[in-house]
């Protein structure tokens, strides 16, 4: 059994580790290009959102390289990711792509569905299967941390680019990592050699909040790399969406003290239900960097997304009640980066102008 | 929230999306309340344009047009009734964007009036959360539960009586399309296939109610198929668990509502040797839609059924549409003498 998965920004790293652990031969699909989106957009409907498209530009990658087995996760509604599966498998069936697909979901009757699944794969004795999720846990959390550095450096670094090799190099090492006492010392030093880059003198920054669906902040192919680009623009980027937020949110269902999404507590009145997916996140969201003081929030969605287009709809409100602009990108194969870069320029400049004259 | 006593309000109904599902029910539930009600006026160009001009431009059109519903009635009504379907059985959802529908209008209506907007949850405890709804009516009309709960009992026989009629009215591979939708302009029987005498083409024509009986958004397309000759079979010609037993074959149960009648009614027909093809009509950037049709079309393919896919919006030509329709029936009419 060789087994795949899709691709999620950093989660490859993760999930190589979790199911190496567990005793699995794992075939990681090729970096997401823009060959892996045209392969999936040429199978996939028209009118699905984008995820399934990339994903299915993944599976079908791996194929390539002898996957034959997908592990993936699922769900029950309301939003479309819950039915992804089952349309791919319908897809990879009708052009004769054969893979067996595990989908990790909430159950639907008793809990032994799940564990059924963990049983069907573990091929390790189990002390060792959670030791390898552990670890795949901690490089998840030093991924997290390494990239909020990252984030805060690309608008001060002197020559931009800088701080993103030196997390392309750490991103390398811990996916090889073996133990806890390399993760950190990886970390340790990623953090010295970032700390030395140098920087330019005191200026003043933009700072941008990302909200939205969680696929596209977190895939910089779809998202065109849009943290760099802010970034090169002058602004620092600050999220709520993290992976090991997410990982603790929904498959650890919250049990770790990590500072969690509480939008219940900070998108009404504006939105006053969960509406699927990330949608009643990034209204509260929203909010959040408001008060923290964020300059502007950028909402990323891909296109036809259903929460993020109702979270879009109650933005105005936001907007005029908090005095944040707000803007909406929705992202799908069409998106151009000329046109991106055009509309970040604009945003940021507007930005500074609101800035400027607020402190002037 | 306002200084008349609750129960005088004037309470606005938009015609439009749930409306084509549920309206009888409501409508019965505020007349036995004595609660004055004010439906919009069928779907017309006005009303279109000017939810196309409010909504944001990435919604589905059958939002857009109910965003022009409640524009509508802003100004002519005391409160907005826009009820917050989260889910009406268990297990299972209506659509995020029906969800968030309360507070999407709110942010959009300039001088929008007060909204009643009871979530409907039915997800966990079916009973329950039906009775949580009407309480919280009652609660907001100022009316006492005991009432509320009598009225609810009321609008749930209407409303059973009503889906009964819908069924019959059809005499499903009969006589056309169901009558007694709410909208009381239920597509007429085709007309010219009895003078023809032979056995007209059955054409199965699946999709959201509010597009198949808002004869100005879903562009008529039952009466279309009836003028050229066909004969119409609708989901709601169908007894639901036809449908339902249809849907086991899926390898996952469904959690769109709406959805699930869709594909139940798909592979329900596809499986009828009577059916000669099958139309989806949808909105674009319906999500659900989206993946169900998809599904739905892979296997009428798989089983040589002709499917064919009409996806709306503001763009959409009835020229363009009338073609397609027309190359449709007579592609089906070749086949069926081949």
């Amino acid at each position: 059994m060789k087994v795949t998965f899709p691709h999620m920004g950093h989660l490859w790293l993760v999930l190589q580790t979790a199911l190496e652990g567990i005793g699995l031969e794992v075939v990681v699909p090729p970096p997401c290009t823009r060959r892996t989106l045209e392969l999936g957009v040429r199978h996939a409907p028209e009118s699905a959102c984008l995820p399934l498209k990339v994903n299915l530009g993944n599976f079908l990658e791996a194929k390539e390289l002898g996957a034959d087995t997908i592990v993936m996760a699922g769900g029950v509604g309301p939003c479309r990711i819950g039915y992804y599966a089952q349309v791919q498998r319908e897809i990879l069936r009708d052009i004769d792509c054969e893979y067996e697909m595990v989908v990790f979901e909430p159950p639907d009757v008793h809990f032994s569905e799940v564990w059924d699944k963990v049983k069907y794969l573990n091929r390790r004795p189990w002390q060792e299967g959670v030791g390898g999720v552990i670890l795949a846990w901690q490089k998840a959390c030093a991924v997290d941390a390494l990239e909020q550095e990252v984030q805060r450096l690309r608008p001060r670094e002197e020559r931009p680019g800088q701080a993103d090799a030196v997390f392309r190099r750490a991103l390398q090492g811990l996916a090889a990592a073996g133990n806890r006492r390399e993760i950190n010392r990886l970390v340790k030093e990623s953090r010295a050699e970032l700390a030395a880059i140098p920087r330019q003198p005191e200026v003043s920054l933009l700072k941008i909040g990302i909200v939205g669906e969680i696929y596209t902040v977190l895939e910089p192919l779809v998202n065109l790399n849009i943290e760099r680009r802010l970034g090169a623009l002058g602004a620092e980027v600050v999220r709520g969406l993290f992976l090991s937020r997410w990982i603790n949110d929904n498959l650890f269902r919250g049990l770790l003290p990590l500072p969690g999404h509480h939008p219940e507590k900070t998108a009404p009145p504006f939105l006053n239900h969960f509406v699927g997916g990330h949608g009643w996140e990034s209204v509260g969201d929203t909010v959040t960097f408001a008060r923290q003081g964020c300059d502007g929030v950028i909402q990323l969605a891909p296109l036809t997304c259903m929460p993020e287009i109702v979270a879009h709809s109650v933005m105005p409100a936001v907007q005029q009640a908090k005095g944040i602009p707000v803007m909406t990108i929705y992202l799908d194969e069409q998106t151009g980066e000329a046109g991106l870069q055009t509309r970040l320029e604009a945003f940021v400049d507007m930005l500074r102008r609101h800035k400027n004259k607020i402190v002037g | 929230m306002k200084s008349v006593k609750n129960k005088q309000w004037r309470l606005g109904v938009p015609r439009a999306l749930l409306y084509y599902y549920y309206g009888p029910w409501w409508e019965a539930f505020f007349q036995a309340l004595g609660v004055e009600t004010v439906v919009s006026p069928p779907t017309g160009r006005e009303i279109m344009d000017r939810g196309v001009g409010l909504a944001v431009a990435e919604a589905c059109l059958p939002v857009k047009v109910y965003y022009g519903h409640a524009a509508w009635l802003a100004p002519r009504v005391d409160v907005l009734f826009v009820p917050r379907l989260v889910s009406v059985e268990h297990k299972a959802f209506i659509c995020p964007k029906l969800m968030g529908l309360p507070d999407m209008l709110r942010a959009a209506i300039k001088d929008c009036p007060p909204v009643l907007a009871p979530t409907v949850d039915l997800a966990r405890r079916p009973d329950e959360g039906l009775q949580a709804a009407i309480r919280a009516i009652a609660r907001a009309l100022d009316v006492r539960v005991g009432e509320a709960a009598a009225a609810g009992e009321t609008a749930g026989a209407r409303y059973r009586e009503w889906l009964a009629r819908q069924r019959e009215a059809g005499a499903w591979l009969g006589n056309g399309p169901p009558g007694g939708c709410p909208a009381g302009r239920s597509p007429s029987p085709g007309e010219g296939q009895a003078a023809r005498g032979a056995v007209p083409l059955t054409v199965g024509v699946i999709g959201h109610s509010y597009l198949l009986y808002d004869r100005y958004l879903g562009l008529d397309i039952p009466n279309k198929i009836a003028r050229l000759g066909g004969r119409v079979v609708l989901p709601e010609n169908l007894a639901p668990e036809a449908g339902e037993r249809a849907c086991h074959q899926l390898p996952k149960r469904l959690y769109w509502t709406l959805g699930r009648k869709i594909m139940g009614t798909a592979l329900y027909l596809m499986e009828q040797a009577s059916i000669d093809g099958l139309i989806h009509l949808t909105a674009f950037g319906c999500g659900p839609d989206s993946l169900v049709g998809d599904l739905a079309e892979r296997y009428a393919h798989r089983r040589s059924k002709p499917f064919l896919l009409l996806t709306l919006d503001e763009h959409t030509g009835e020229a363009g549409l009338n073609t397609r329709l027309e190359a449709f029936m007579d592609m089906l009419k070749r086949r069926r003498t081949a």
